[in-house]
């Protein structure tokens, strides 16, 4: 007994440690244990969710391509007055820089950066390249001009300093359909340059109309899933599942064979005389497909949770409002309802988050009036390789989400979500 | 905690590592990654340069068919310094922008390419396009093609008939990219082959090709693939599609489908090889010697109907290797289909690409 009380109200164990560090101790380990446990996931989740997700976001602000290539360049441009052109000192820091990046060929990487800005600036920068490499000697400034105009032009040098900071904000100002002036002013694009901005008005608006028909098709499924004798709604939970583990392409596929203009419903409303053989009705390759073929791919996202809660809603509780009077209507709505409305929240979160980012179904079926602006980020990852607009695009969707996602939680409470 | 995490980290590292060198050790035994555009394209390559390559030296050629996003690849792979292509097919324009930005090798063209069997240098040897970083291959066209079932009288015959919707009825499916559309918009609008670029290079001449553009844009299906033209065609979705003419003329010849080819207008272009920064090994370099010289090139067409880019090769230009169909006059370049051609120029499409994106985007999503 000595041994475990070295000092009054202090508890220690056998070798005399005290009991609380000792606790920690063994504790700690277990603690390291359960780290080391789910190391594996948090190491891939870093690695392929938030590293990717921070480093796209960094790619819409990043503009290392003028400060790095055209080093000189910048540094003779620091005291710049950008009312006259500049001195003899640019220019030949100019040809200096175009001969070195010809030389690393690194070159086209500015000339495709300053061409997002203004188209043509690729051919003056490359160009300029081939050419200044074969100059002699100075001064410059006359001989850069006759090798292209663009250098006897006070814009082409003010364009090249606004973008020689580390980061730009340009990318971000052409995501919501903004440009940036020669004088440096934020003005909107020309109308029919404008895309963005609609195109994300256009998601949100189809997300909604696709959660809304969901909510409405999926809560007779998921209550019939719940209500029925479990050898009929078991054979029900297969159909509702069969869908949602095929192919997305198959599923999105056989829409296409179903609806297009010579599909299989057009030819049934034909030949029953419904409508004419050149009065096929358009419904896919459009917004109508879209939606269509999203609300088919995400309808199991909303049957679950909602079946999930519908299930713990004991029968009793709508007989009980029955025998005190209501009448079924009433006591459906004023009883049942409010008690899935965790269900209805969490399926809807799902489903509207998910139809905000979703990529492959509108790309097959969407045509061009049922594209969403995910589309328009892989276009720009792909094809026009413009990465940044493509970051700073998947910045904005990533800030719309969350604000949806605040907007949720404050209404329905994502603490009191049952996800199934 | 903090060793015990640096410990897996590093050991984790070492695997990865040592796995990865382990594949690359085993593909660089004896196989060559070559990057290309898919379909009957892809299979003309395998059967005119592949096979015949693998049957010499023993050398695996692994195909993948990524050439519509091959400059997106090839800059993420030469970024992450982990490239896996060894050879791309890129059309010329991209090539420009991939050389530019150095991610492709330059090209000694006589050094690397084989000499004309009469001796001709490889420089003198081939058609254009010799840019520093790009050995041509192809001469193929975009162009127009109809379904003969869907027009009783009349046939569509010029440019300006494509666009005439009341008197060629039916659908029409169009590259979902500016180029192409804006230029035949022109056309159709009366400027000359020749004048169109420069009209381009105007504001008023980018709305004037749009107007056109509007006037049948509620009749169009875009297509994103080369396989698409002739599908949507032979579905009769479309009444005229535009399309490659290689994919045009397999689905005429291998298919038997009714299709007539529109060669008035047709956008001529080159294709070729890149090689991606630091993949030039001496082995590739005896591949690519083998695959372009002037009997292989014309070997090609015998399988599709892309015109050699060597001069050399025309003369042994023969018959369709399954159908015995003799392939001159299926040549974009032979001169009866070569009448109004537009050469499409492919550095105005790269100063100028990302600009008419811009618009012909927005333009398709009002």
């Amino acid at each position: 007994m000595a041994n475990t009380y070295s000092k009054v109200g202090e508890m220690t164990t056998n070798d005399g440690v005290p009991l609380k560090i000792s606790l920690q101790r063994s504790q700690r380990k277990l603690k390291l244990w359960a780290f080391l446990l789910v190391a594996p996931l948090l190491i891939f989740i870093t690695i392929s969710f938030i590293l990717p997700v921070v480093s796209m976001t960094m790619r819409g602000v990043e503009n290392p391509q003028v400060a790095n290539i055209l080093p000189n360049v910048v540094d003779a441009l620091y005291v710049w007055d950008g009312v006259d052109l500049p001195d003899e000192a640019a220019y030949e820091a100019l040809v200096i820089d175009l001969t070195a990046g010809r030389k690393n060929k690194n070159i086209g990487k500015v000339a495709s950066r300053l061409n997002y800005e203004r188209s043509g600036m690729r051919r003056v920068i490359s160009g300029s390249s081939r050419k200044a490499a074969k100059l002699k000697e100075g001064p410059y400034k006359e001989q850069m001009i006759k090798i292209n105009k663009a250098w006897g032009d006070v814009t082409t040098w003010s364009l090249i300093k606004r973008e020689s900071g580390a980061f730009t904000y340009s990318y971000l100002v052409a995501a919501v359909d903004y440009k940036i002036t020669d004088q440096g002013d934020i003005v909107a694009k020309s109308e029919e340059k404008q895309i963005y901005k609609s195109l994300f008005g256009r998601t949100l608006m189809m997300s909604f109309t696709i959660t809304i028909i969901c909510i409405l098709l999926a809560y007779p499924i998921a209550y019939l899933l719940a209500t029925l004798p479990m050898a009929k709604s078991n054979l029900l939970m297969i159909l509702v599942l069969l869908p949602f583990w095929t192919s997305l392409l198959v599923r999105t596929t056989t829409w296409i064979v179903l609806l297009q203009s010579n599909g299989v419903l057009n030819d049934i409303l034909v030949w029953m005389n419904i409508i004419d053989d050149s009065g096929r009705l358009q419904m896919i390759y459009n917004q109508t497909g879209t939606i269509i073929a999203m609300t088919h791919i995400l309808l199991p996202f909303m049957v679950l949770p909602l079946y999930s809660v519908m299930k713990t809603i004991p029968p009793s509780y709508m007989r009980a409002a029955l025998s005190l009077g209501a009448n079924p209507v009433v006591s459906y709505v004023r009883v049942y309802i409010p008690m899935t409305v965790t269900g209805i929240g969490a399926g809807s979160l799902l489903v509207f988050i998910l139809s905000i980012g979703y990529y492959i179904t509108p790309a097959l079926v969407g045509g061009q009036s049922g594209v969403l602006i995910s589309n328009m980020i892989a276009y720009h990852m792909q094809n026009s390789l413009n990465w940044g607009l493509a970051g700073a695009l998947g910045f904005i969707l990533l800030v719309i989400v969350m604000i949806f996602y605040a907007i949720f939680n404050k209404v329905i409470g994502i603490d009191k979500m049952k996800m199934g | 905690m903090k060793k015990l995490l640096k410990r897996s980290i590093v050991a984790t590292a070492i695997a990865a590592v040592s796995m990865t060198m382990m594949t690359t050790a085993v593909q660089a035994e004896s196989s060559l990654t070559v990057v290309s555009w898919g379909g009957s394209y892809s299979k003309s390559q395998m059967r005119a340069y592949h096979e015949p390559w693998t049957a010499k030296t023993g050398t695996k050629i692994l195909h993948e068919d990524k050439s519509g996003t091959g400059l997106a690849g090839i800059r993420s792979q030469v970024e992450a310094n982990n490239v896996s292509w060894d050879l791309v097919d890129m059309l010329e324009g991209n090539a420009m922008i991939a050389c530019d930005e150095g991610l492709i090798e330059e090209i000694n063209y006589d050094e690397i390419l084989a000499p004309a069997p009469d001796g001709t240098p490889a420089s003198k040897d081939f058609l254009g396009g010799l840019n520093g970083c790009f050995i041509p291959q192809i001469y193929y066209a975009t162009l127009f093609a109809y379904n003969d079932e869907m027009f009783k009288g009349e046939k569509p015959s010029t440019i300006a008939d494509i666009f005439d919707l009341e008197k060629f009825p039916g659908k029409r499916s169009l590259e979902k990219i500016p180029a192409g559309n804006l230029e035949w918009a022109l056309m159709a609008d009366g400027v000359a082959a020749k004048d169109i670029y420069d009209v381009l290079s105007t504001e008023e001449g980018v709305t004037r090709a749009f107007k056109k553009l509007d006037t049948i844009k509620d009749s169009v299906i875009w297509w994103e693939a080369g396989a698409q033209p002739p599908q949507l065609l032979s579905d009769k979705e479309v009444s005229i599609a535009s399309g490659y003419n290689g994919r045009f003329f397999g689905a005429q010849v291998n298919e038997k489908q009714p299709f007539t080819i529109i060669w008035d207008g047709q956008l001529a272009e080159i294709d070729g090889w890149v090689v991606p920064k630091g993949k030039l090994t001496p082995e590739l370099k005896k591949y690519i010697k083998f695959i372009t010289d002037t009997q292989r090139l014309a070997d090609q067409s015998k399988y599709i109907s892309y015109g050699p880019a060597r001069k050399s090769s025309a003369s042994l230009v023969d018959k369709h290797a399954d159908t015995g169909v003799d392939m001159k006059p299926h040549m974009p370049t032979s001169p009866a289909n070569f009448t109004n051609p537009i050469i499409k120029n492919a550095e105005w499409w790269a100063n100028n690409n990302d600009d008419m994106s811009e618009r012909f985007n927005a333009w398709l999503s009002k």
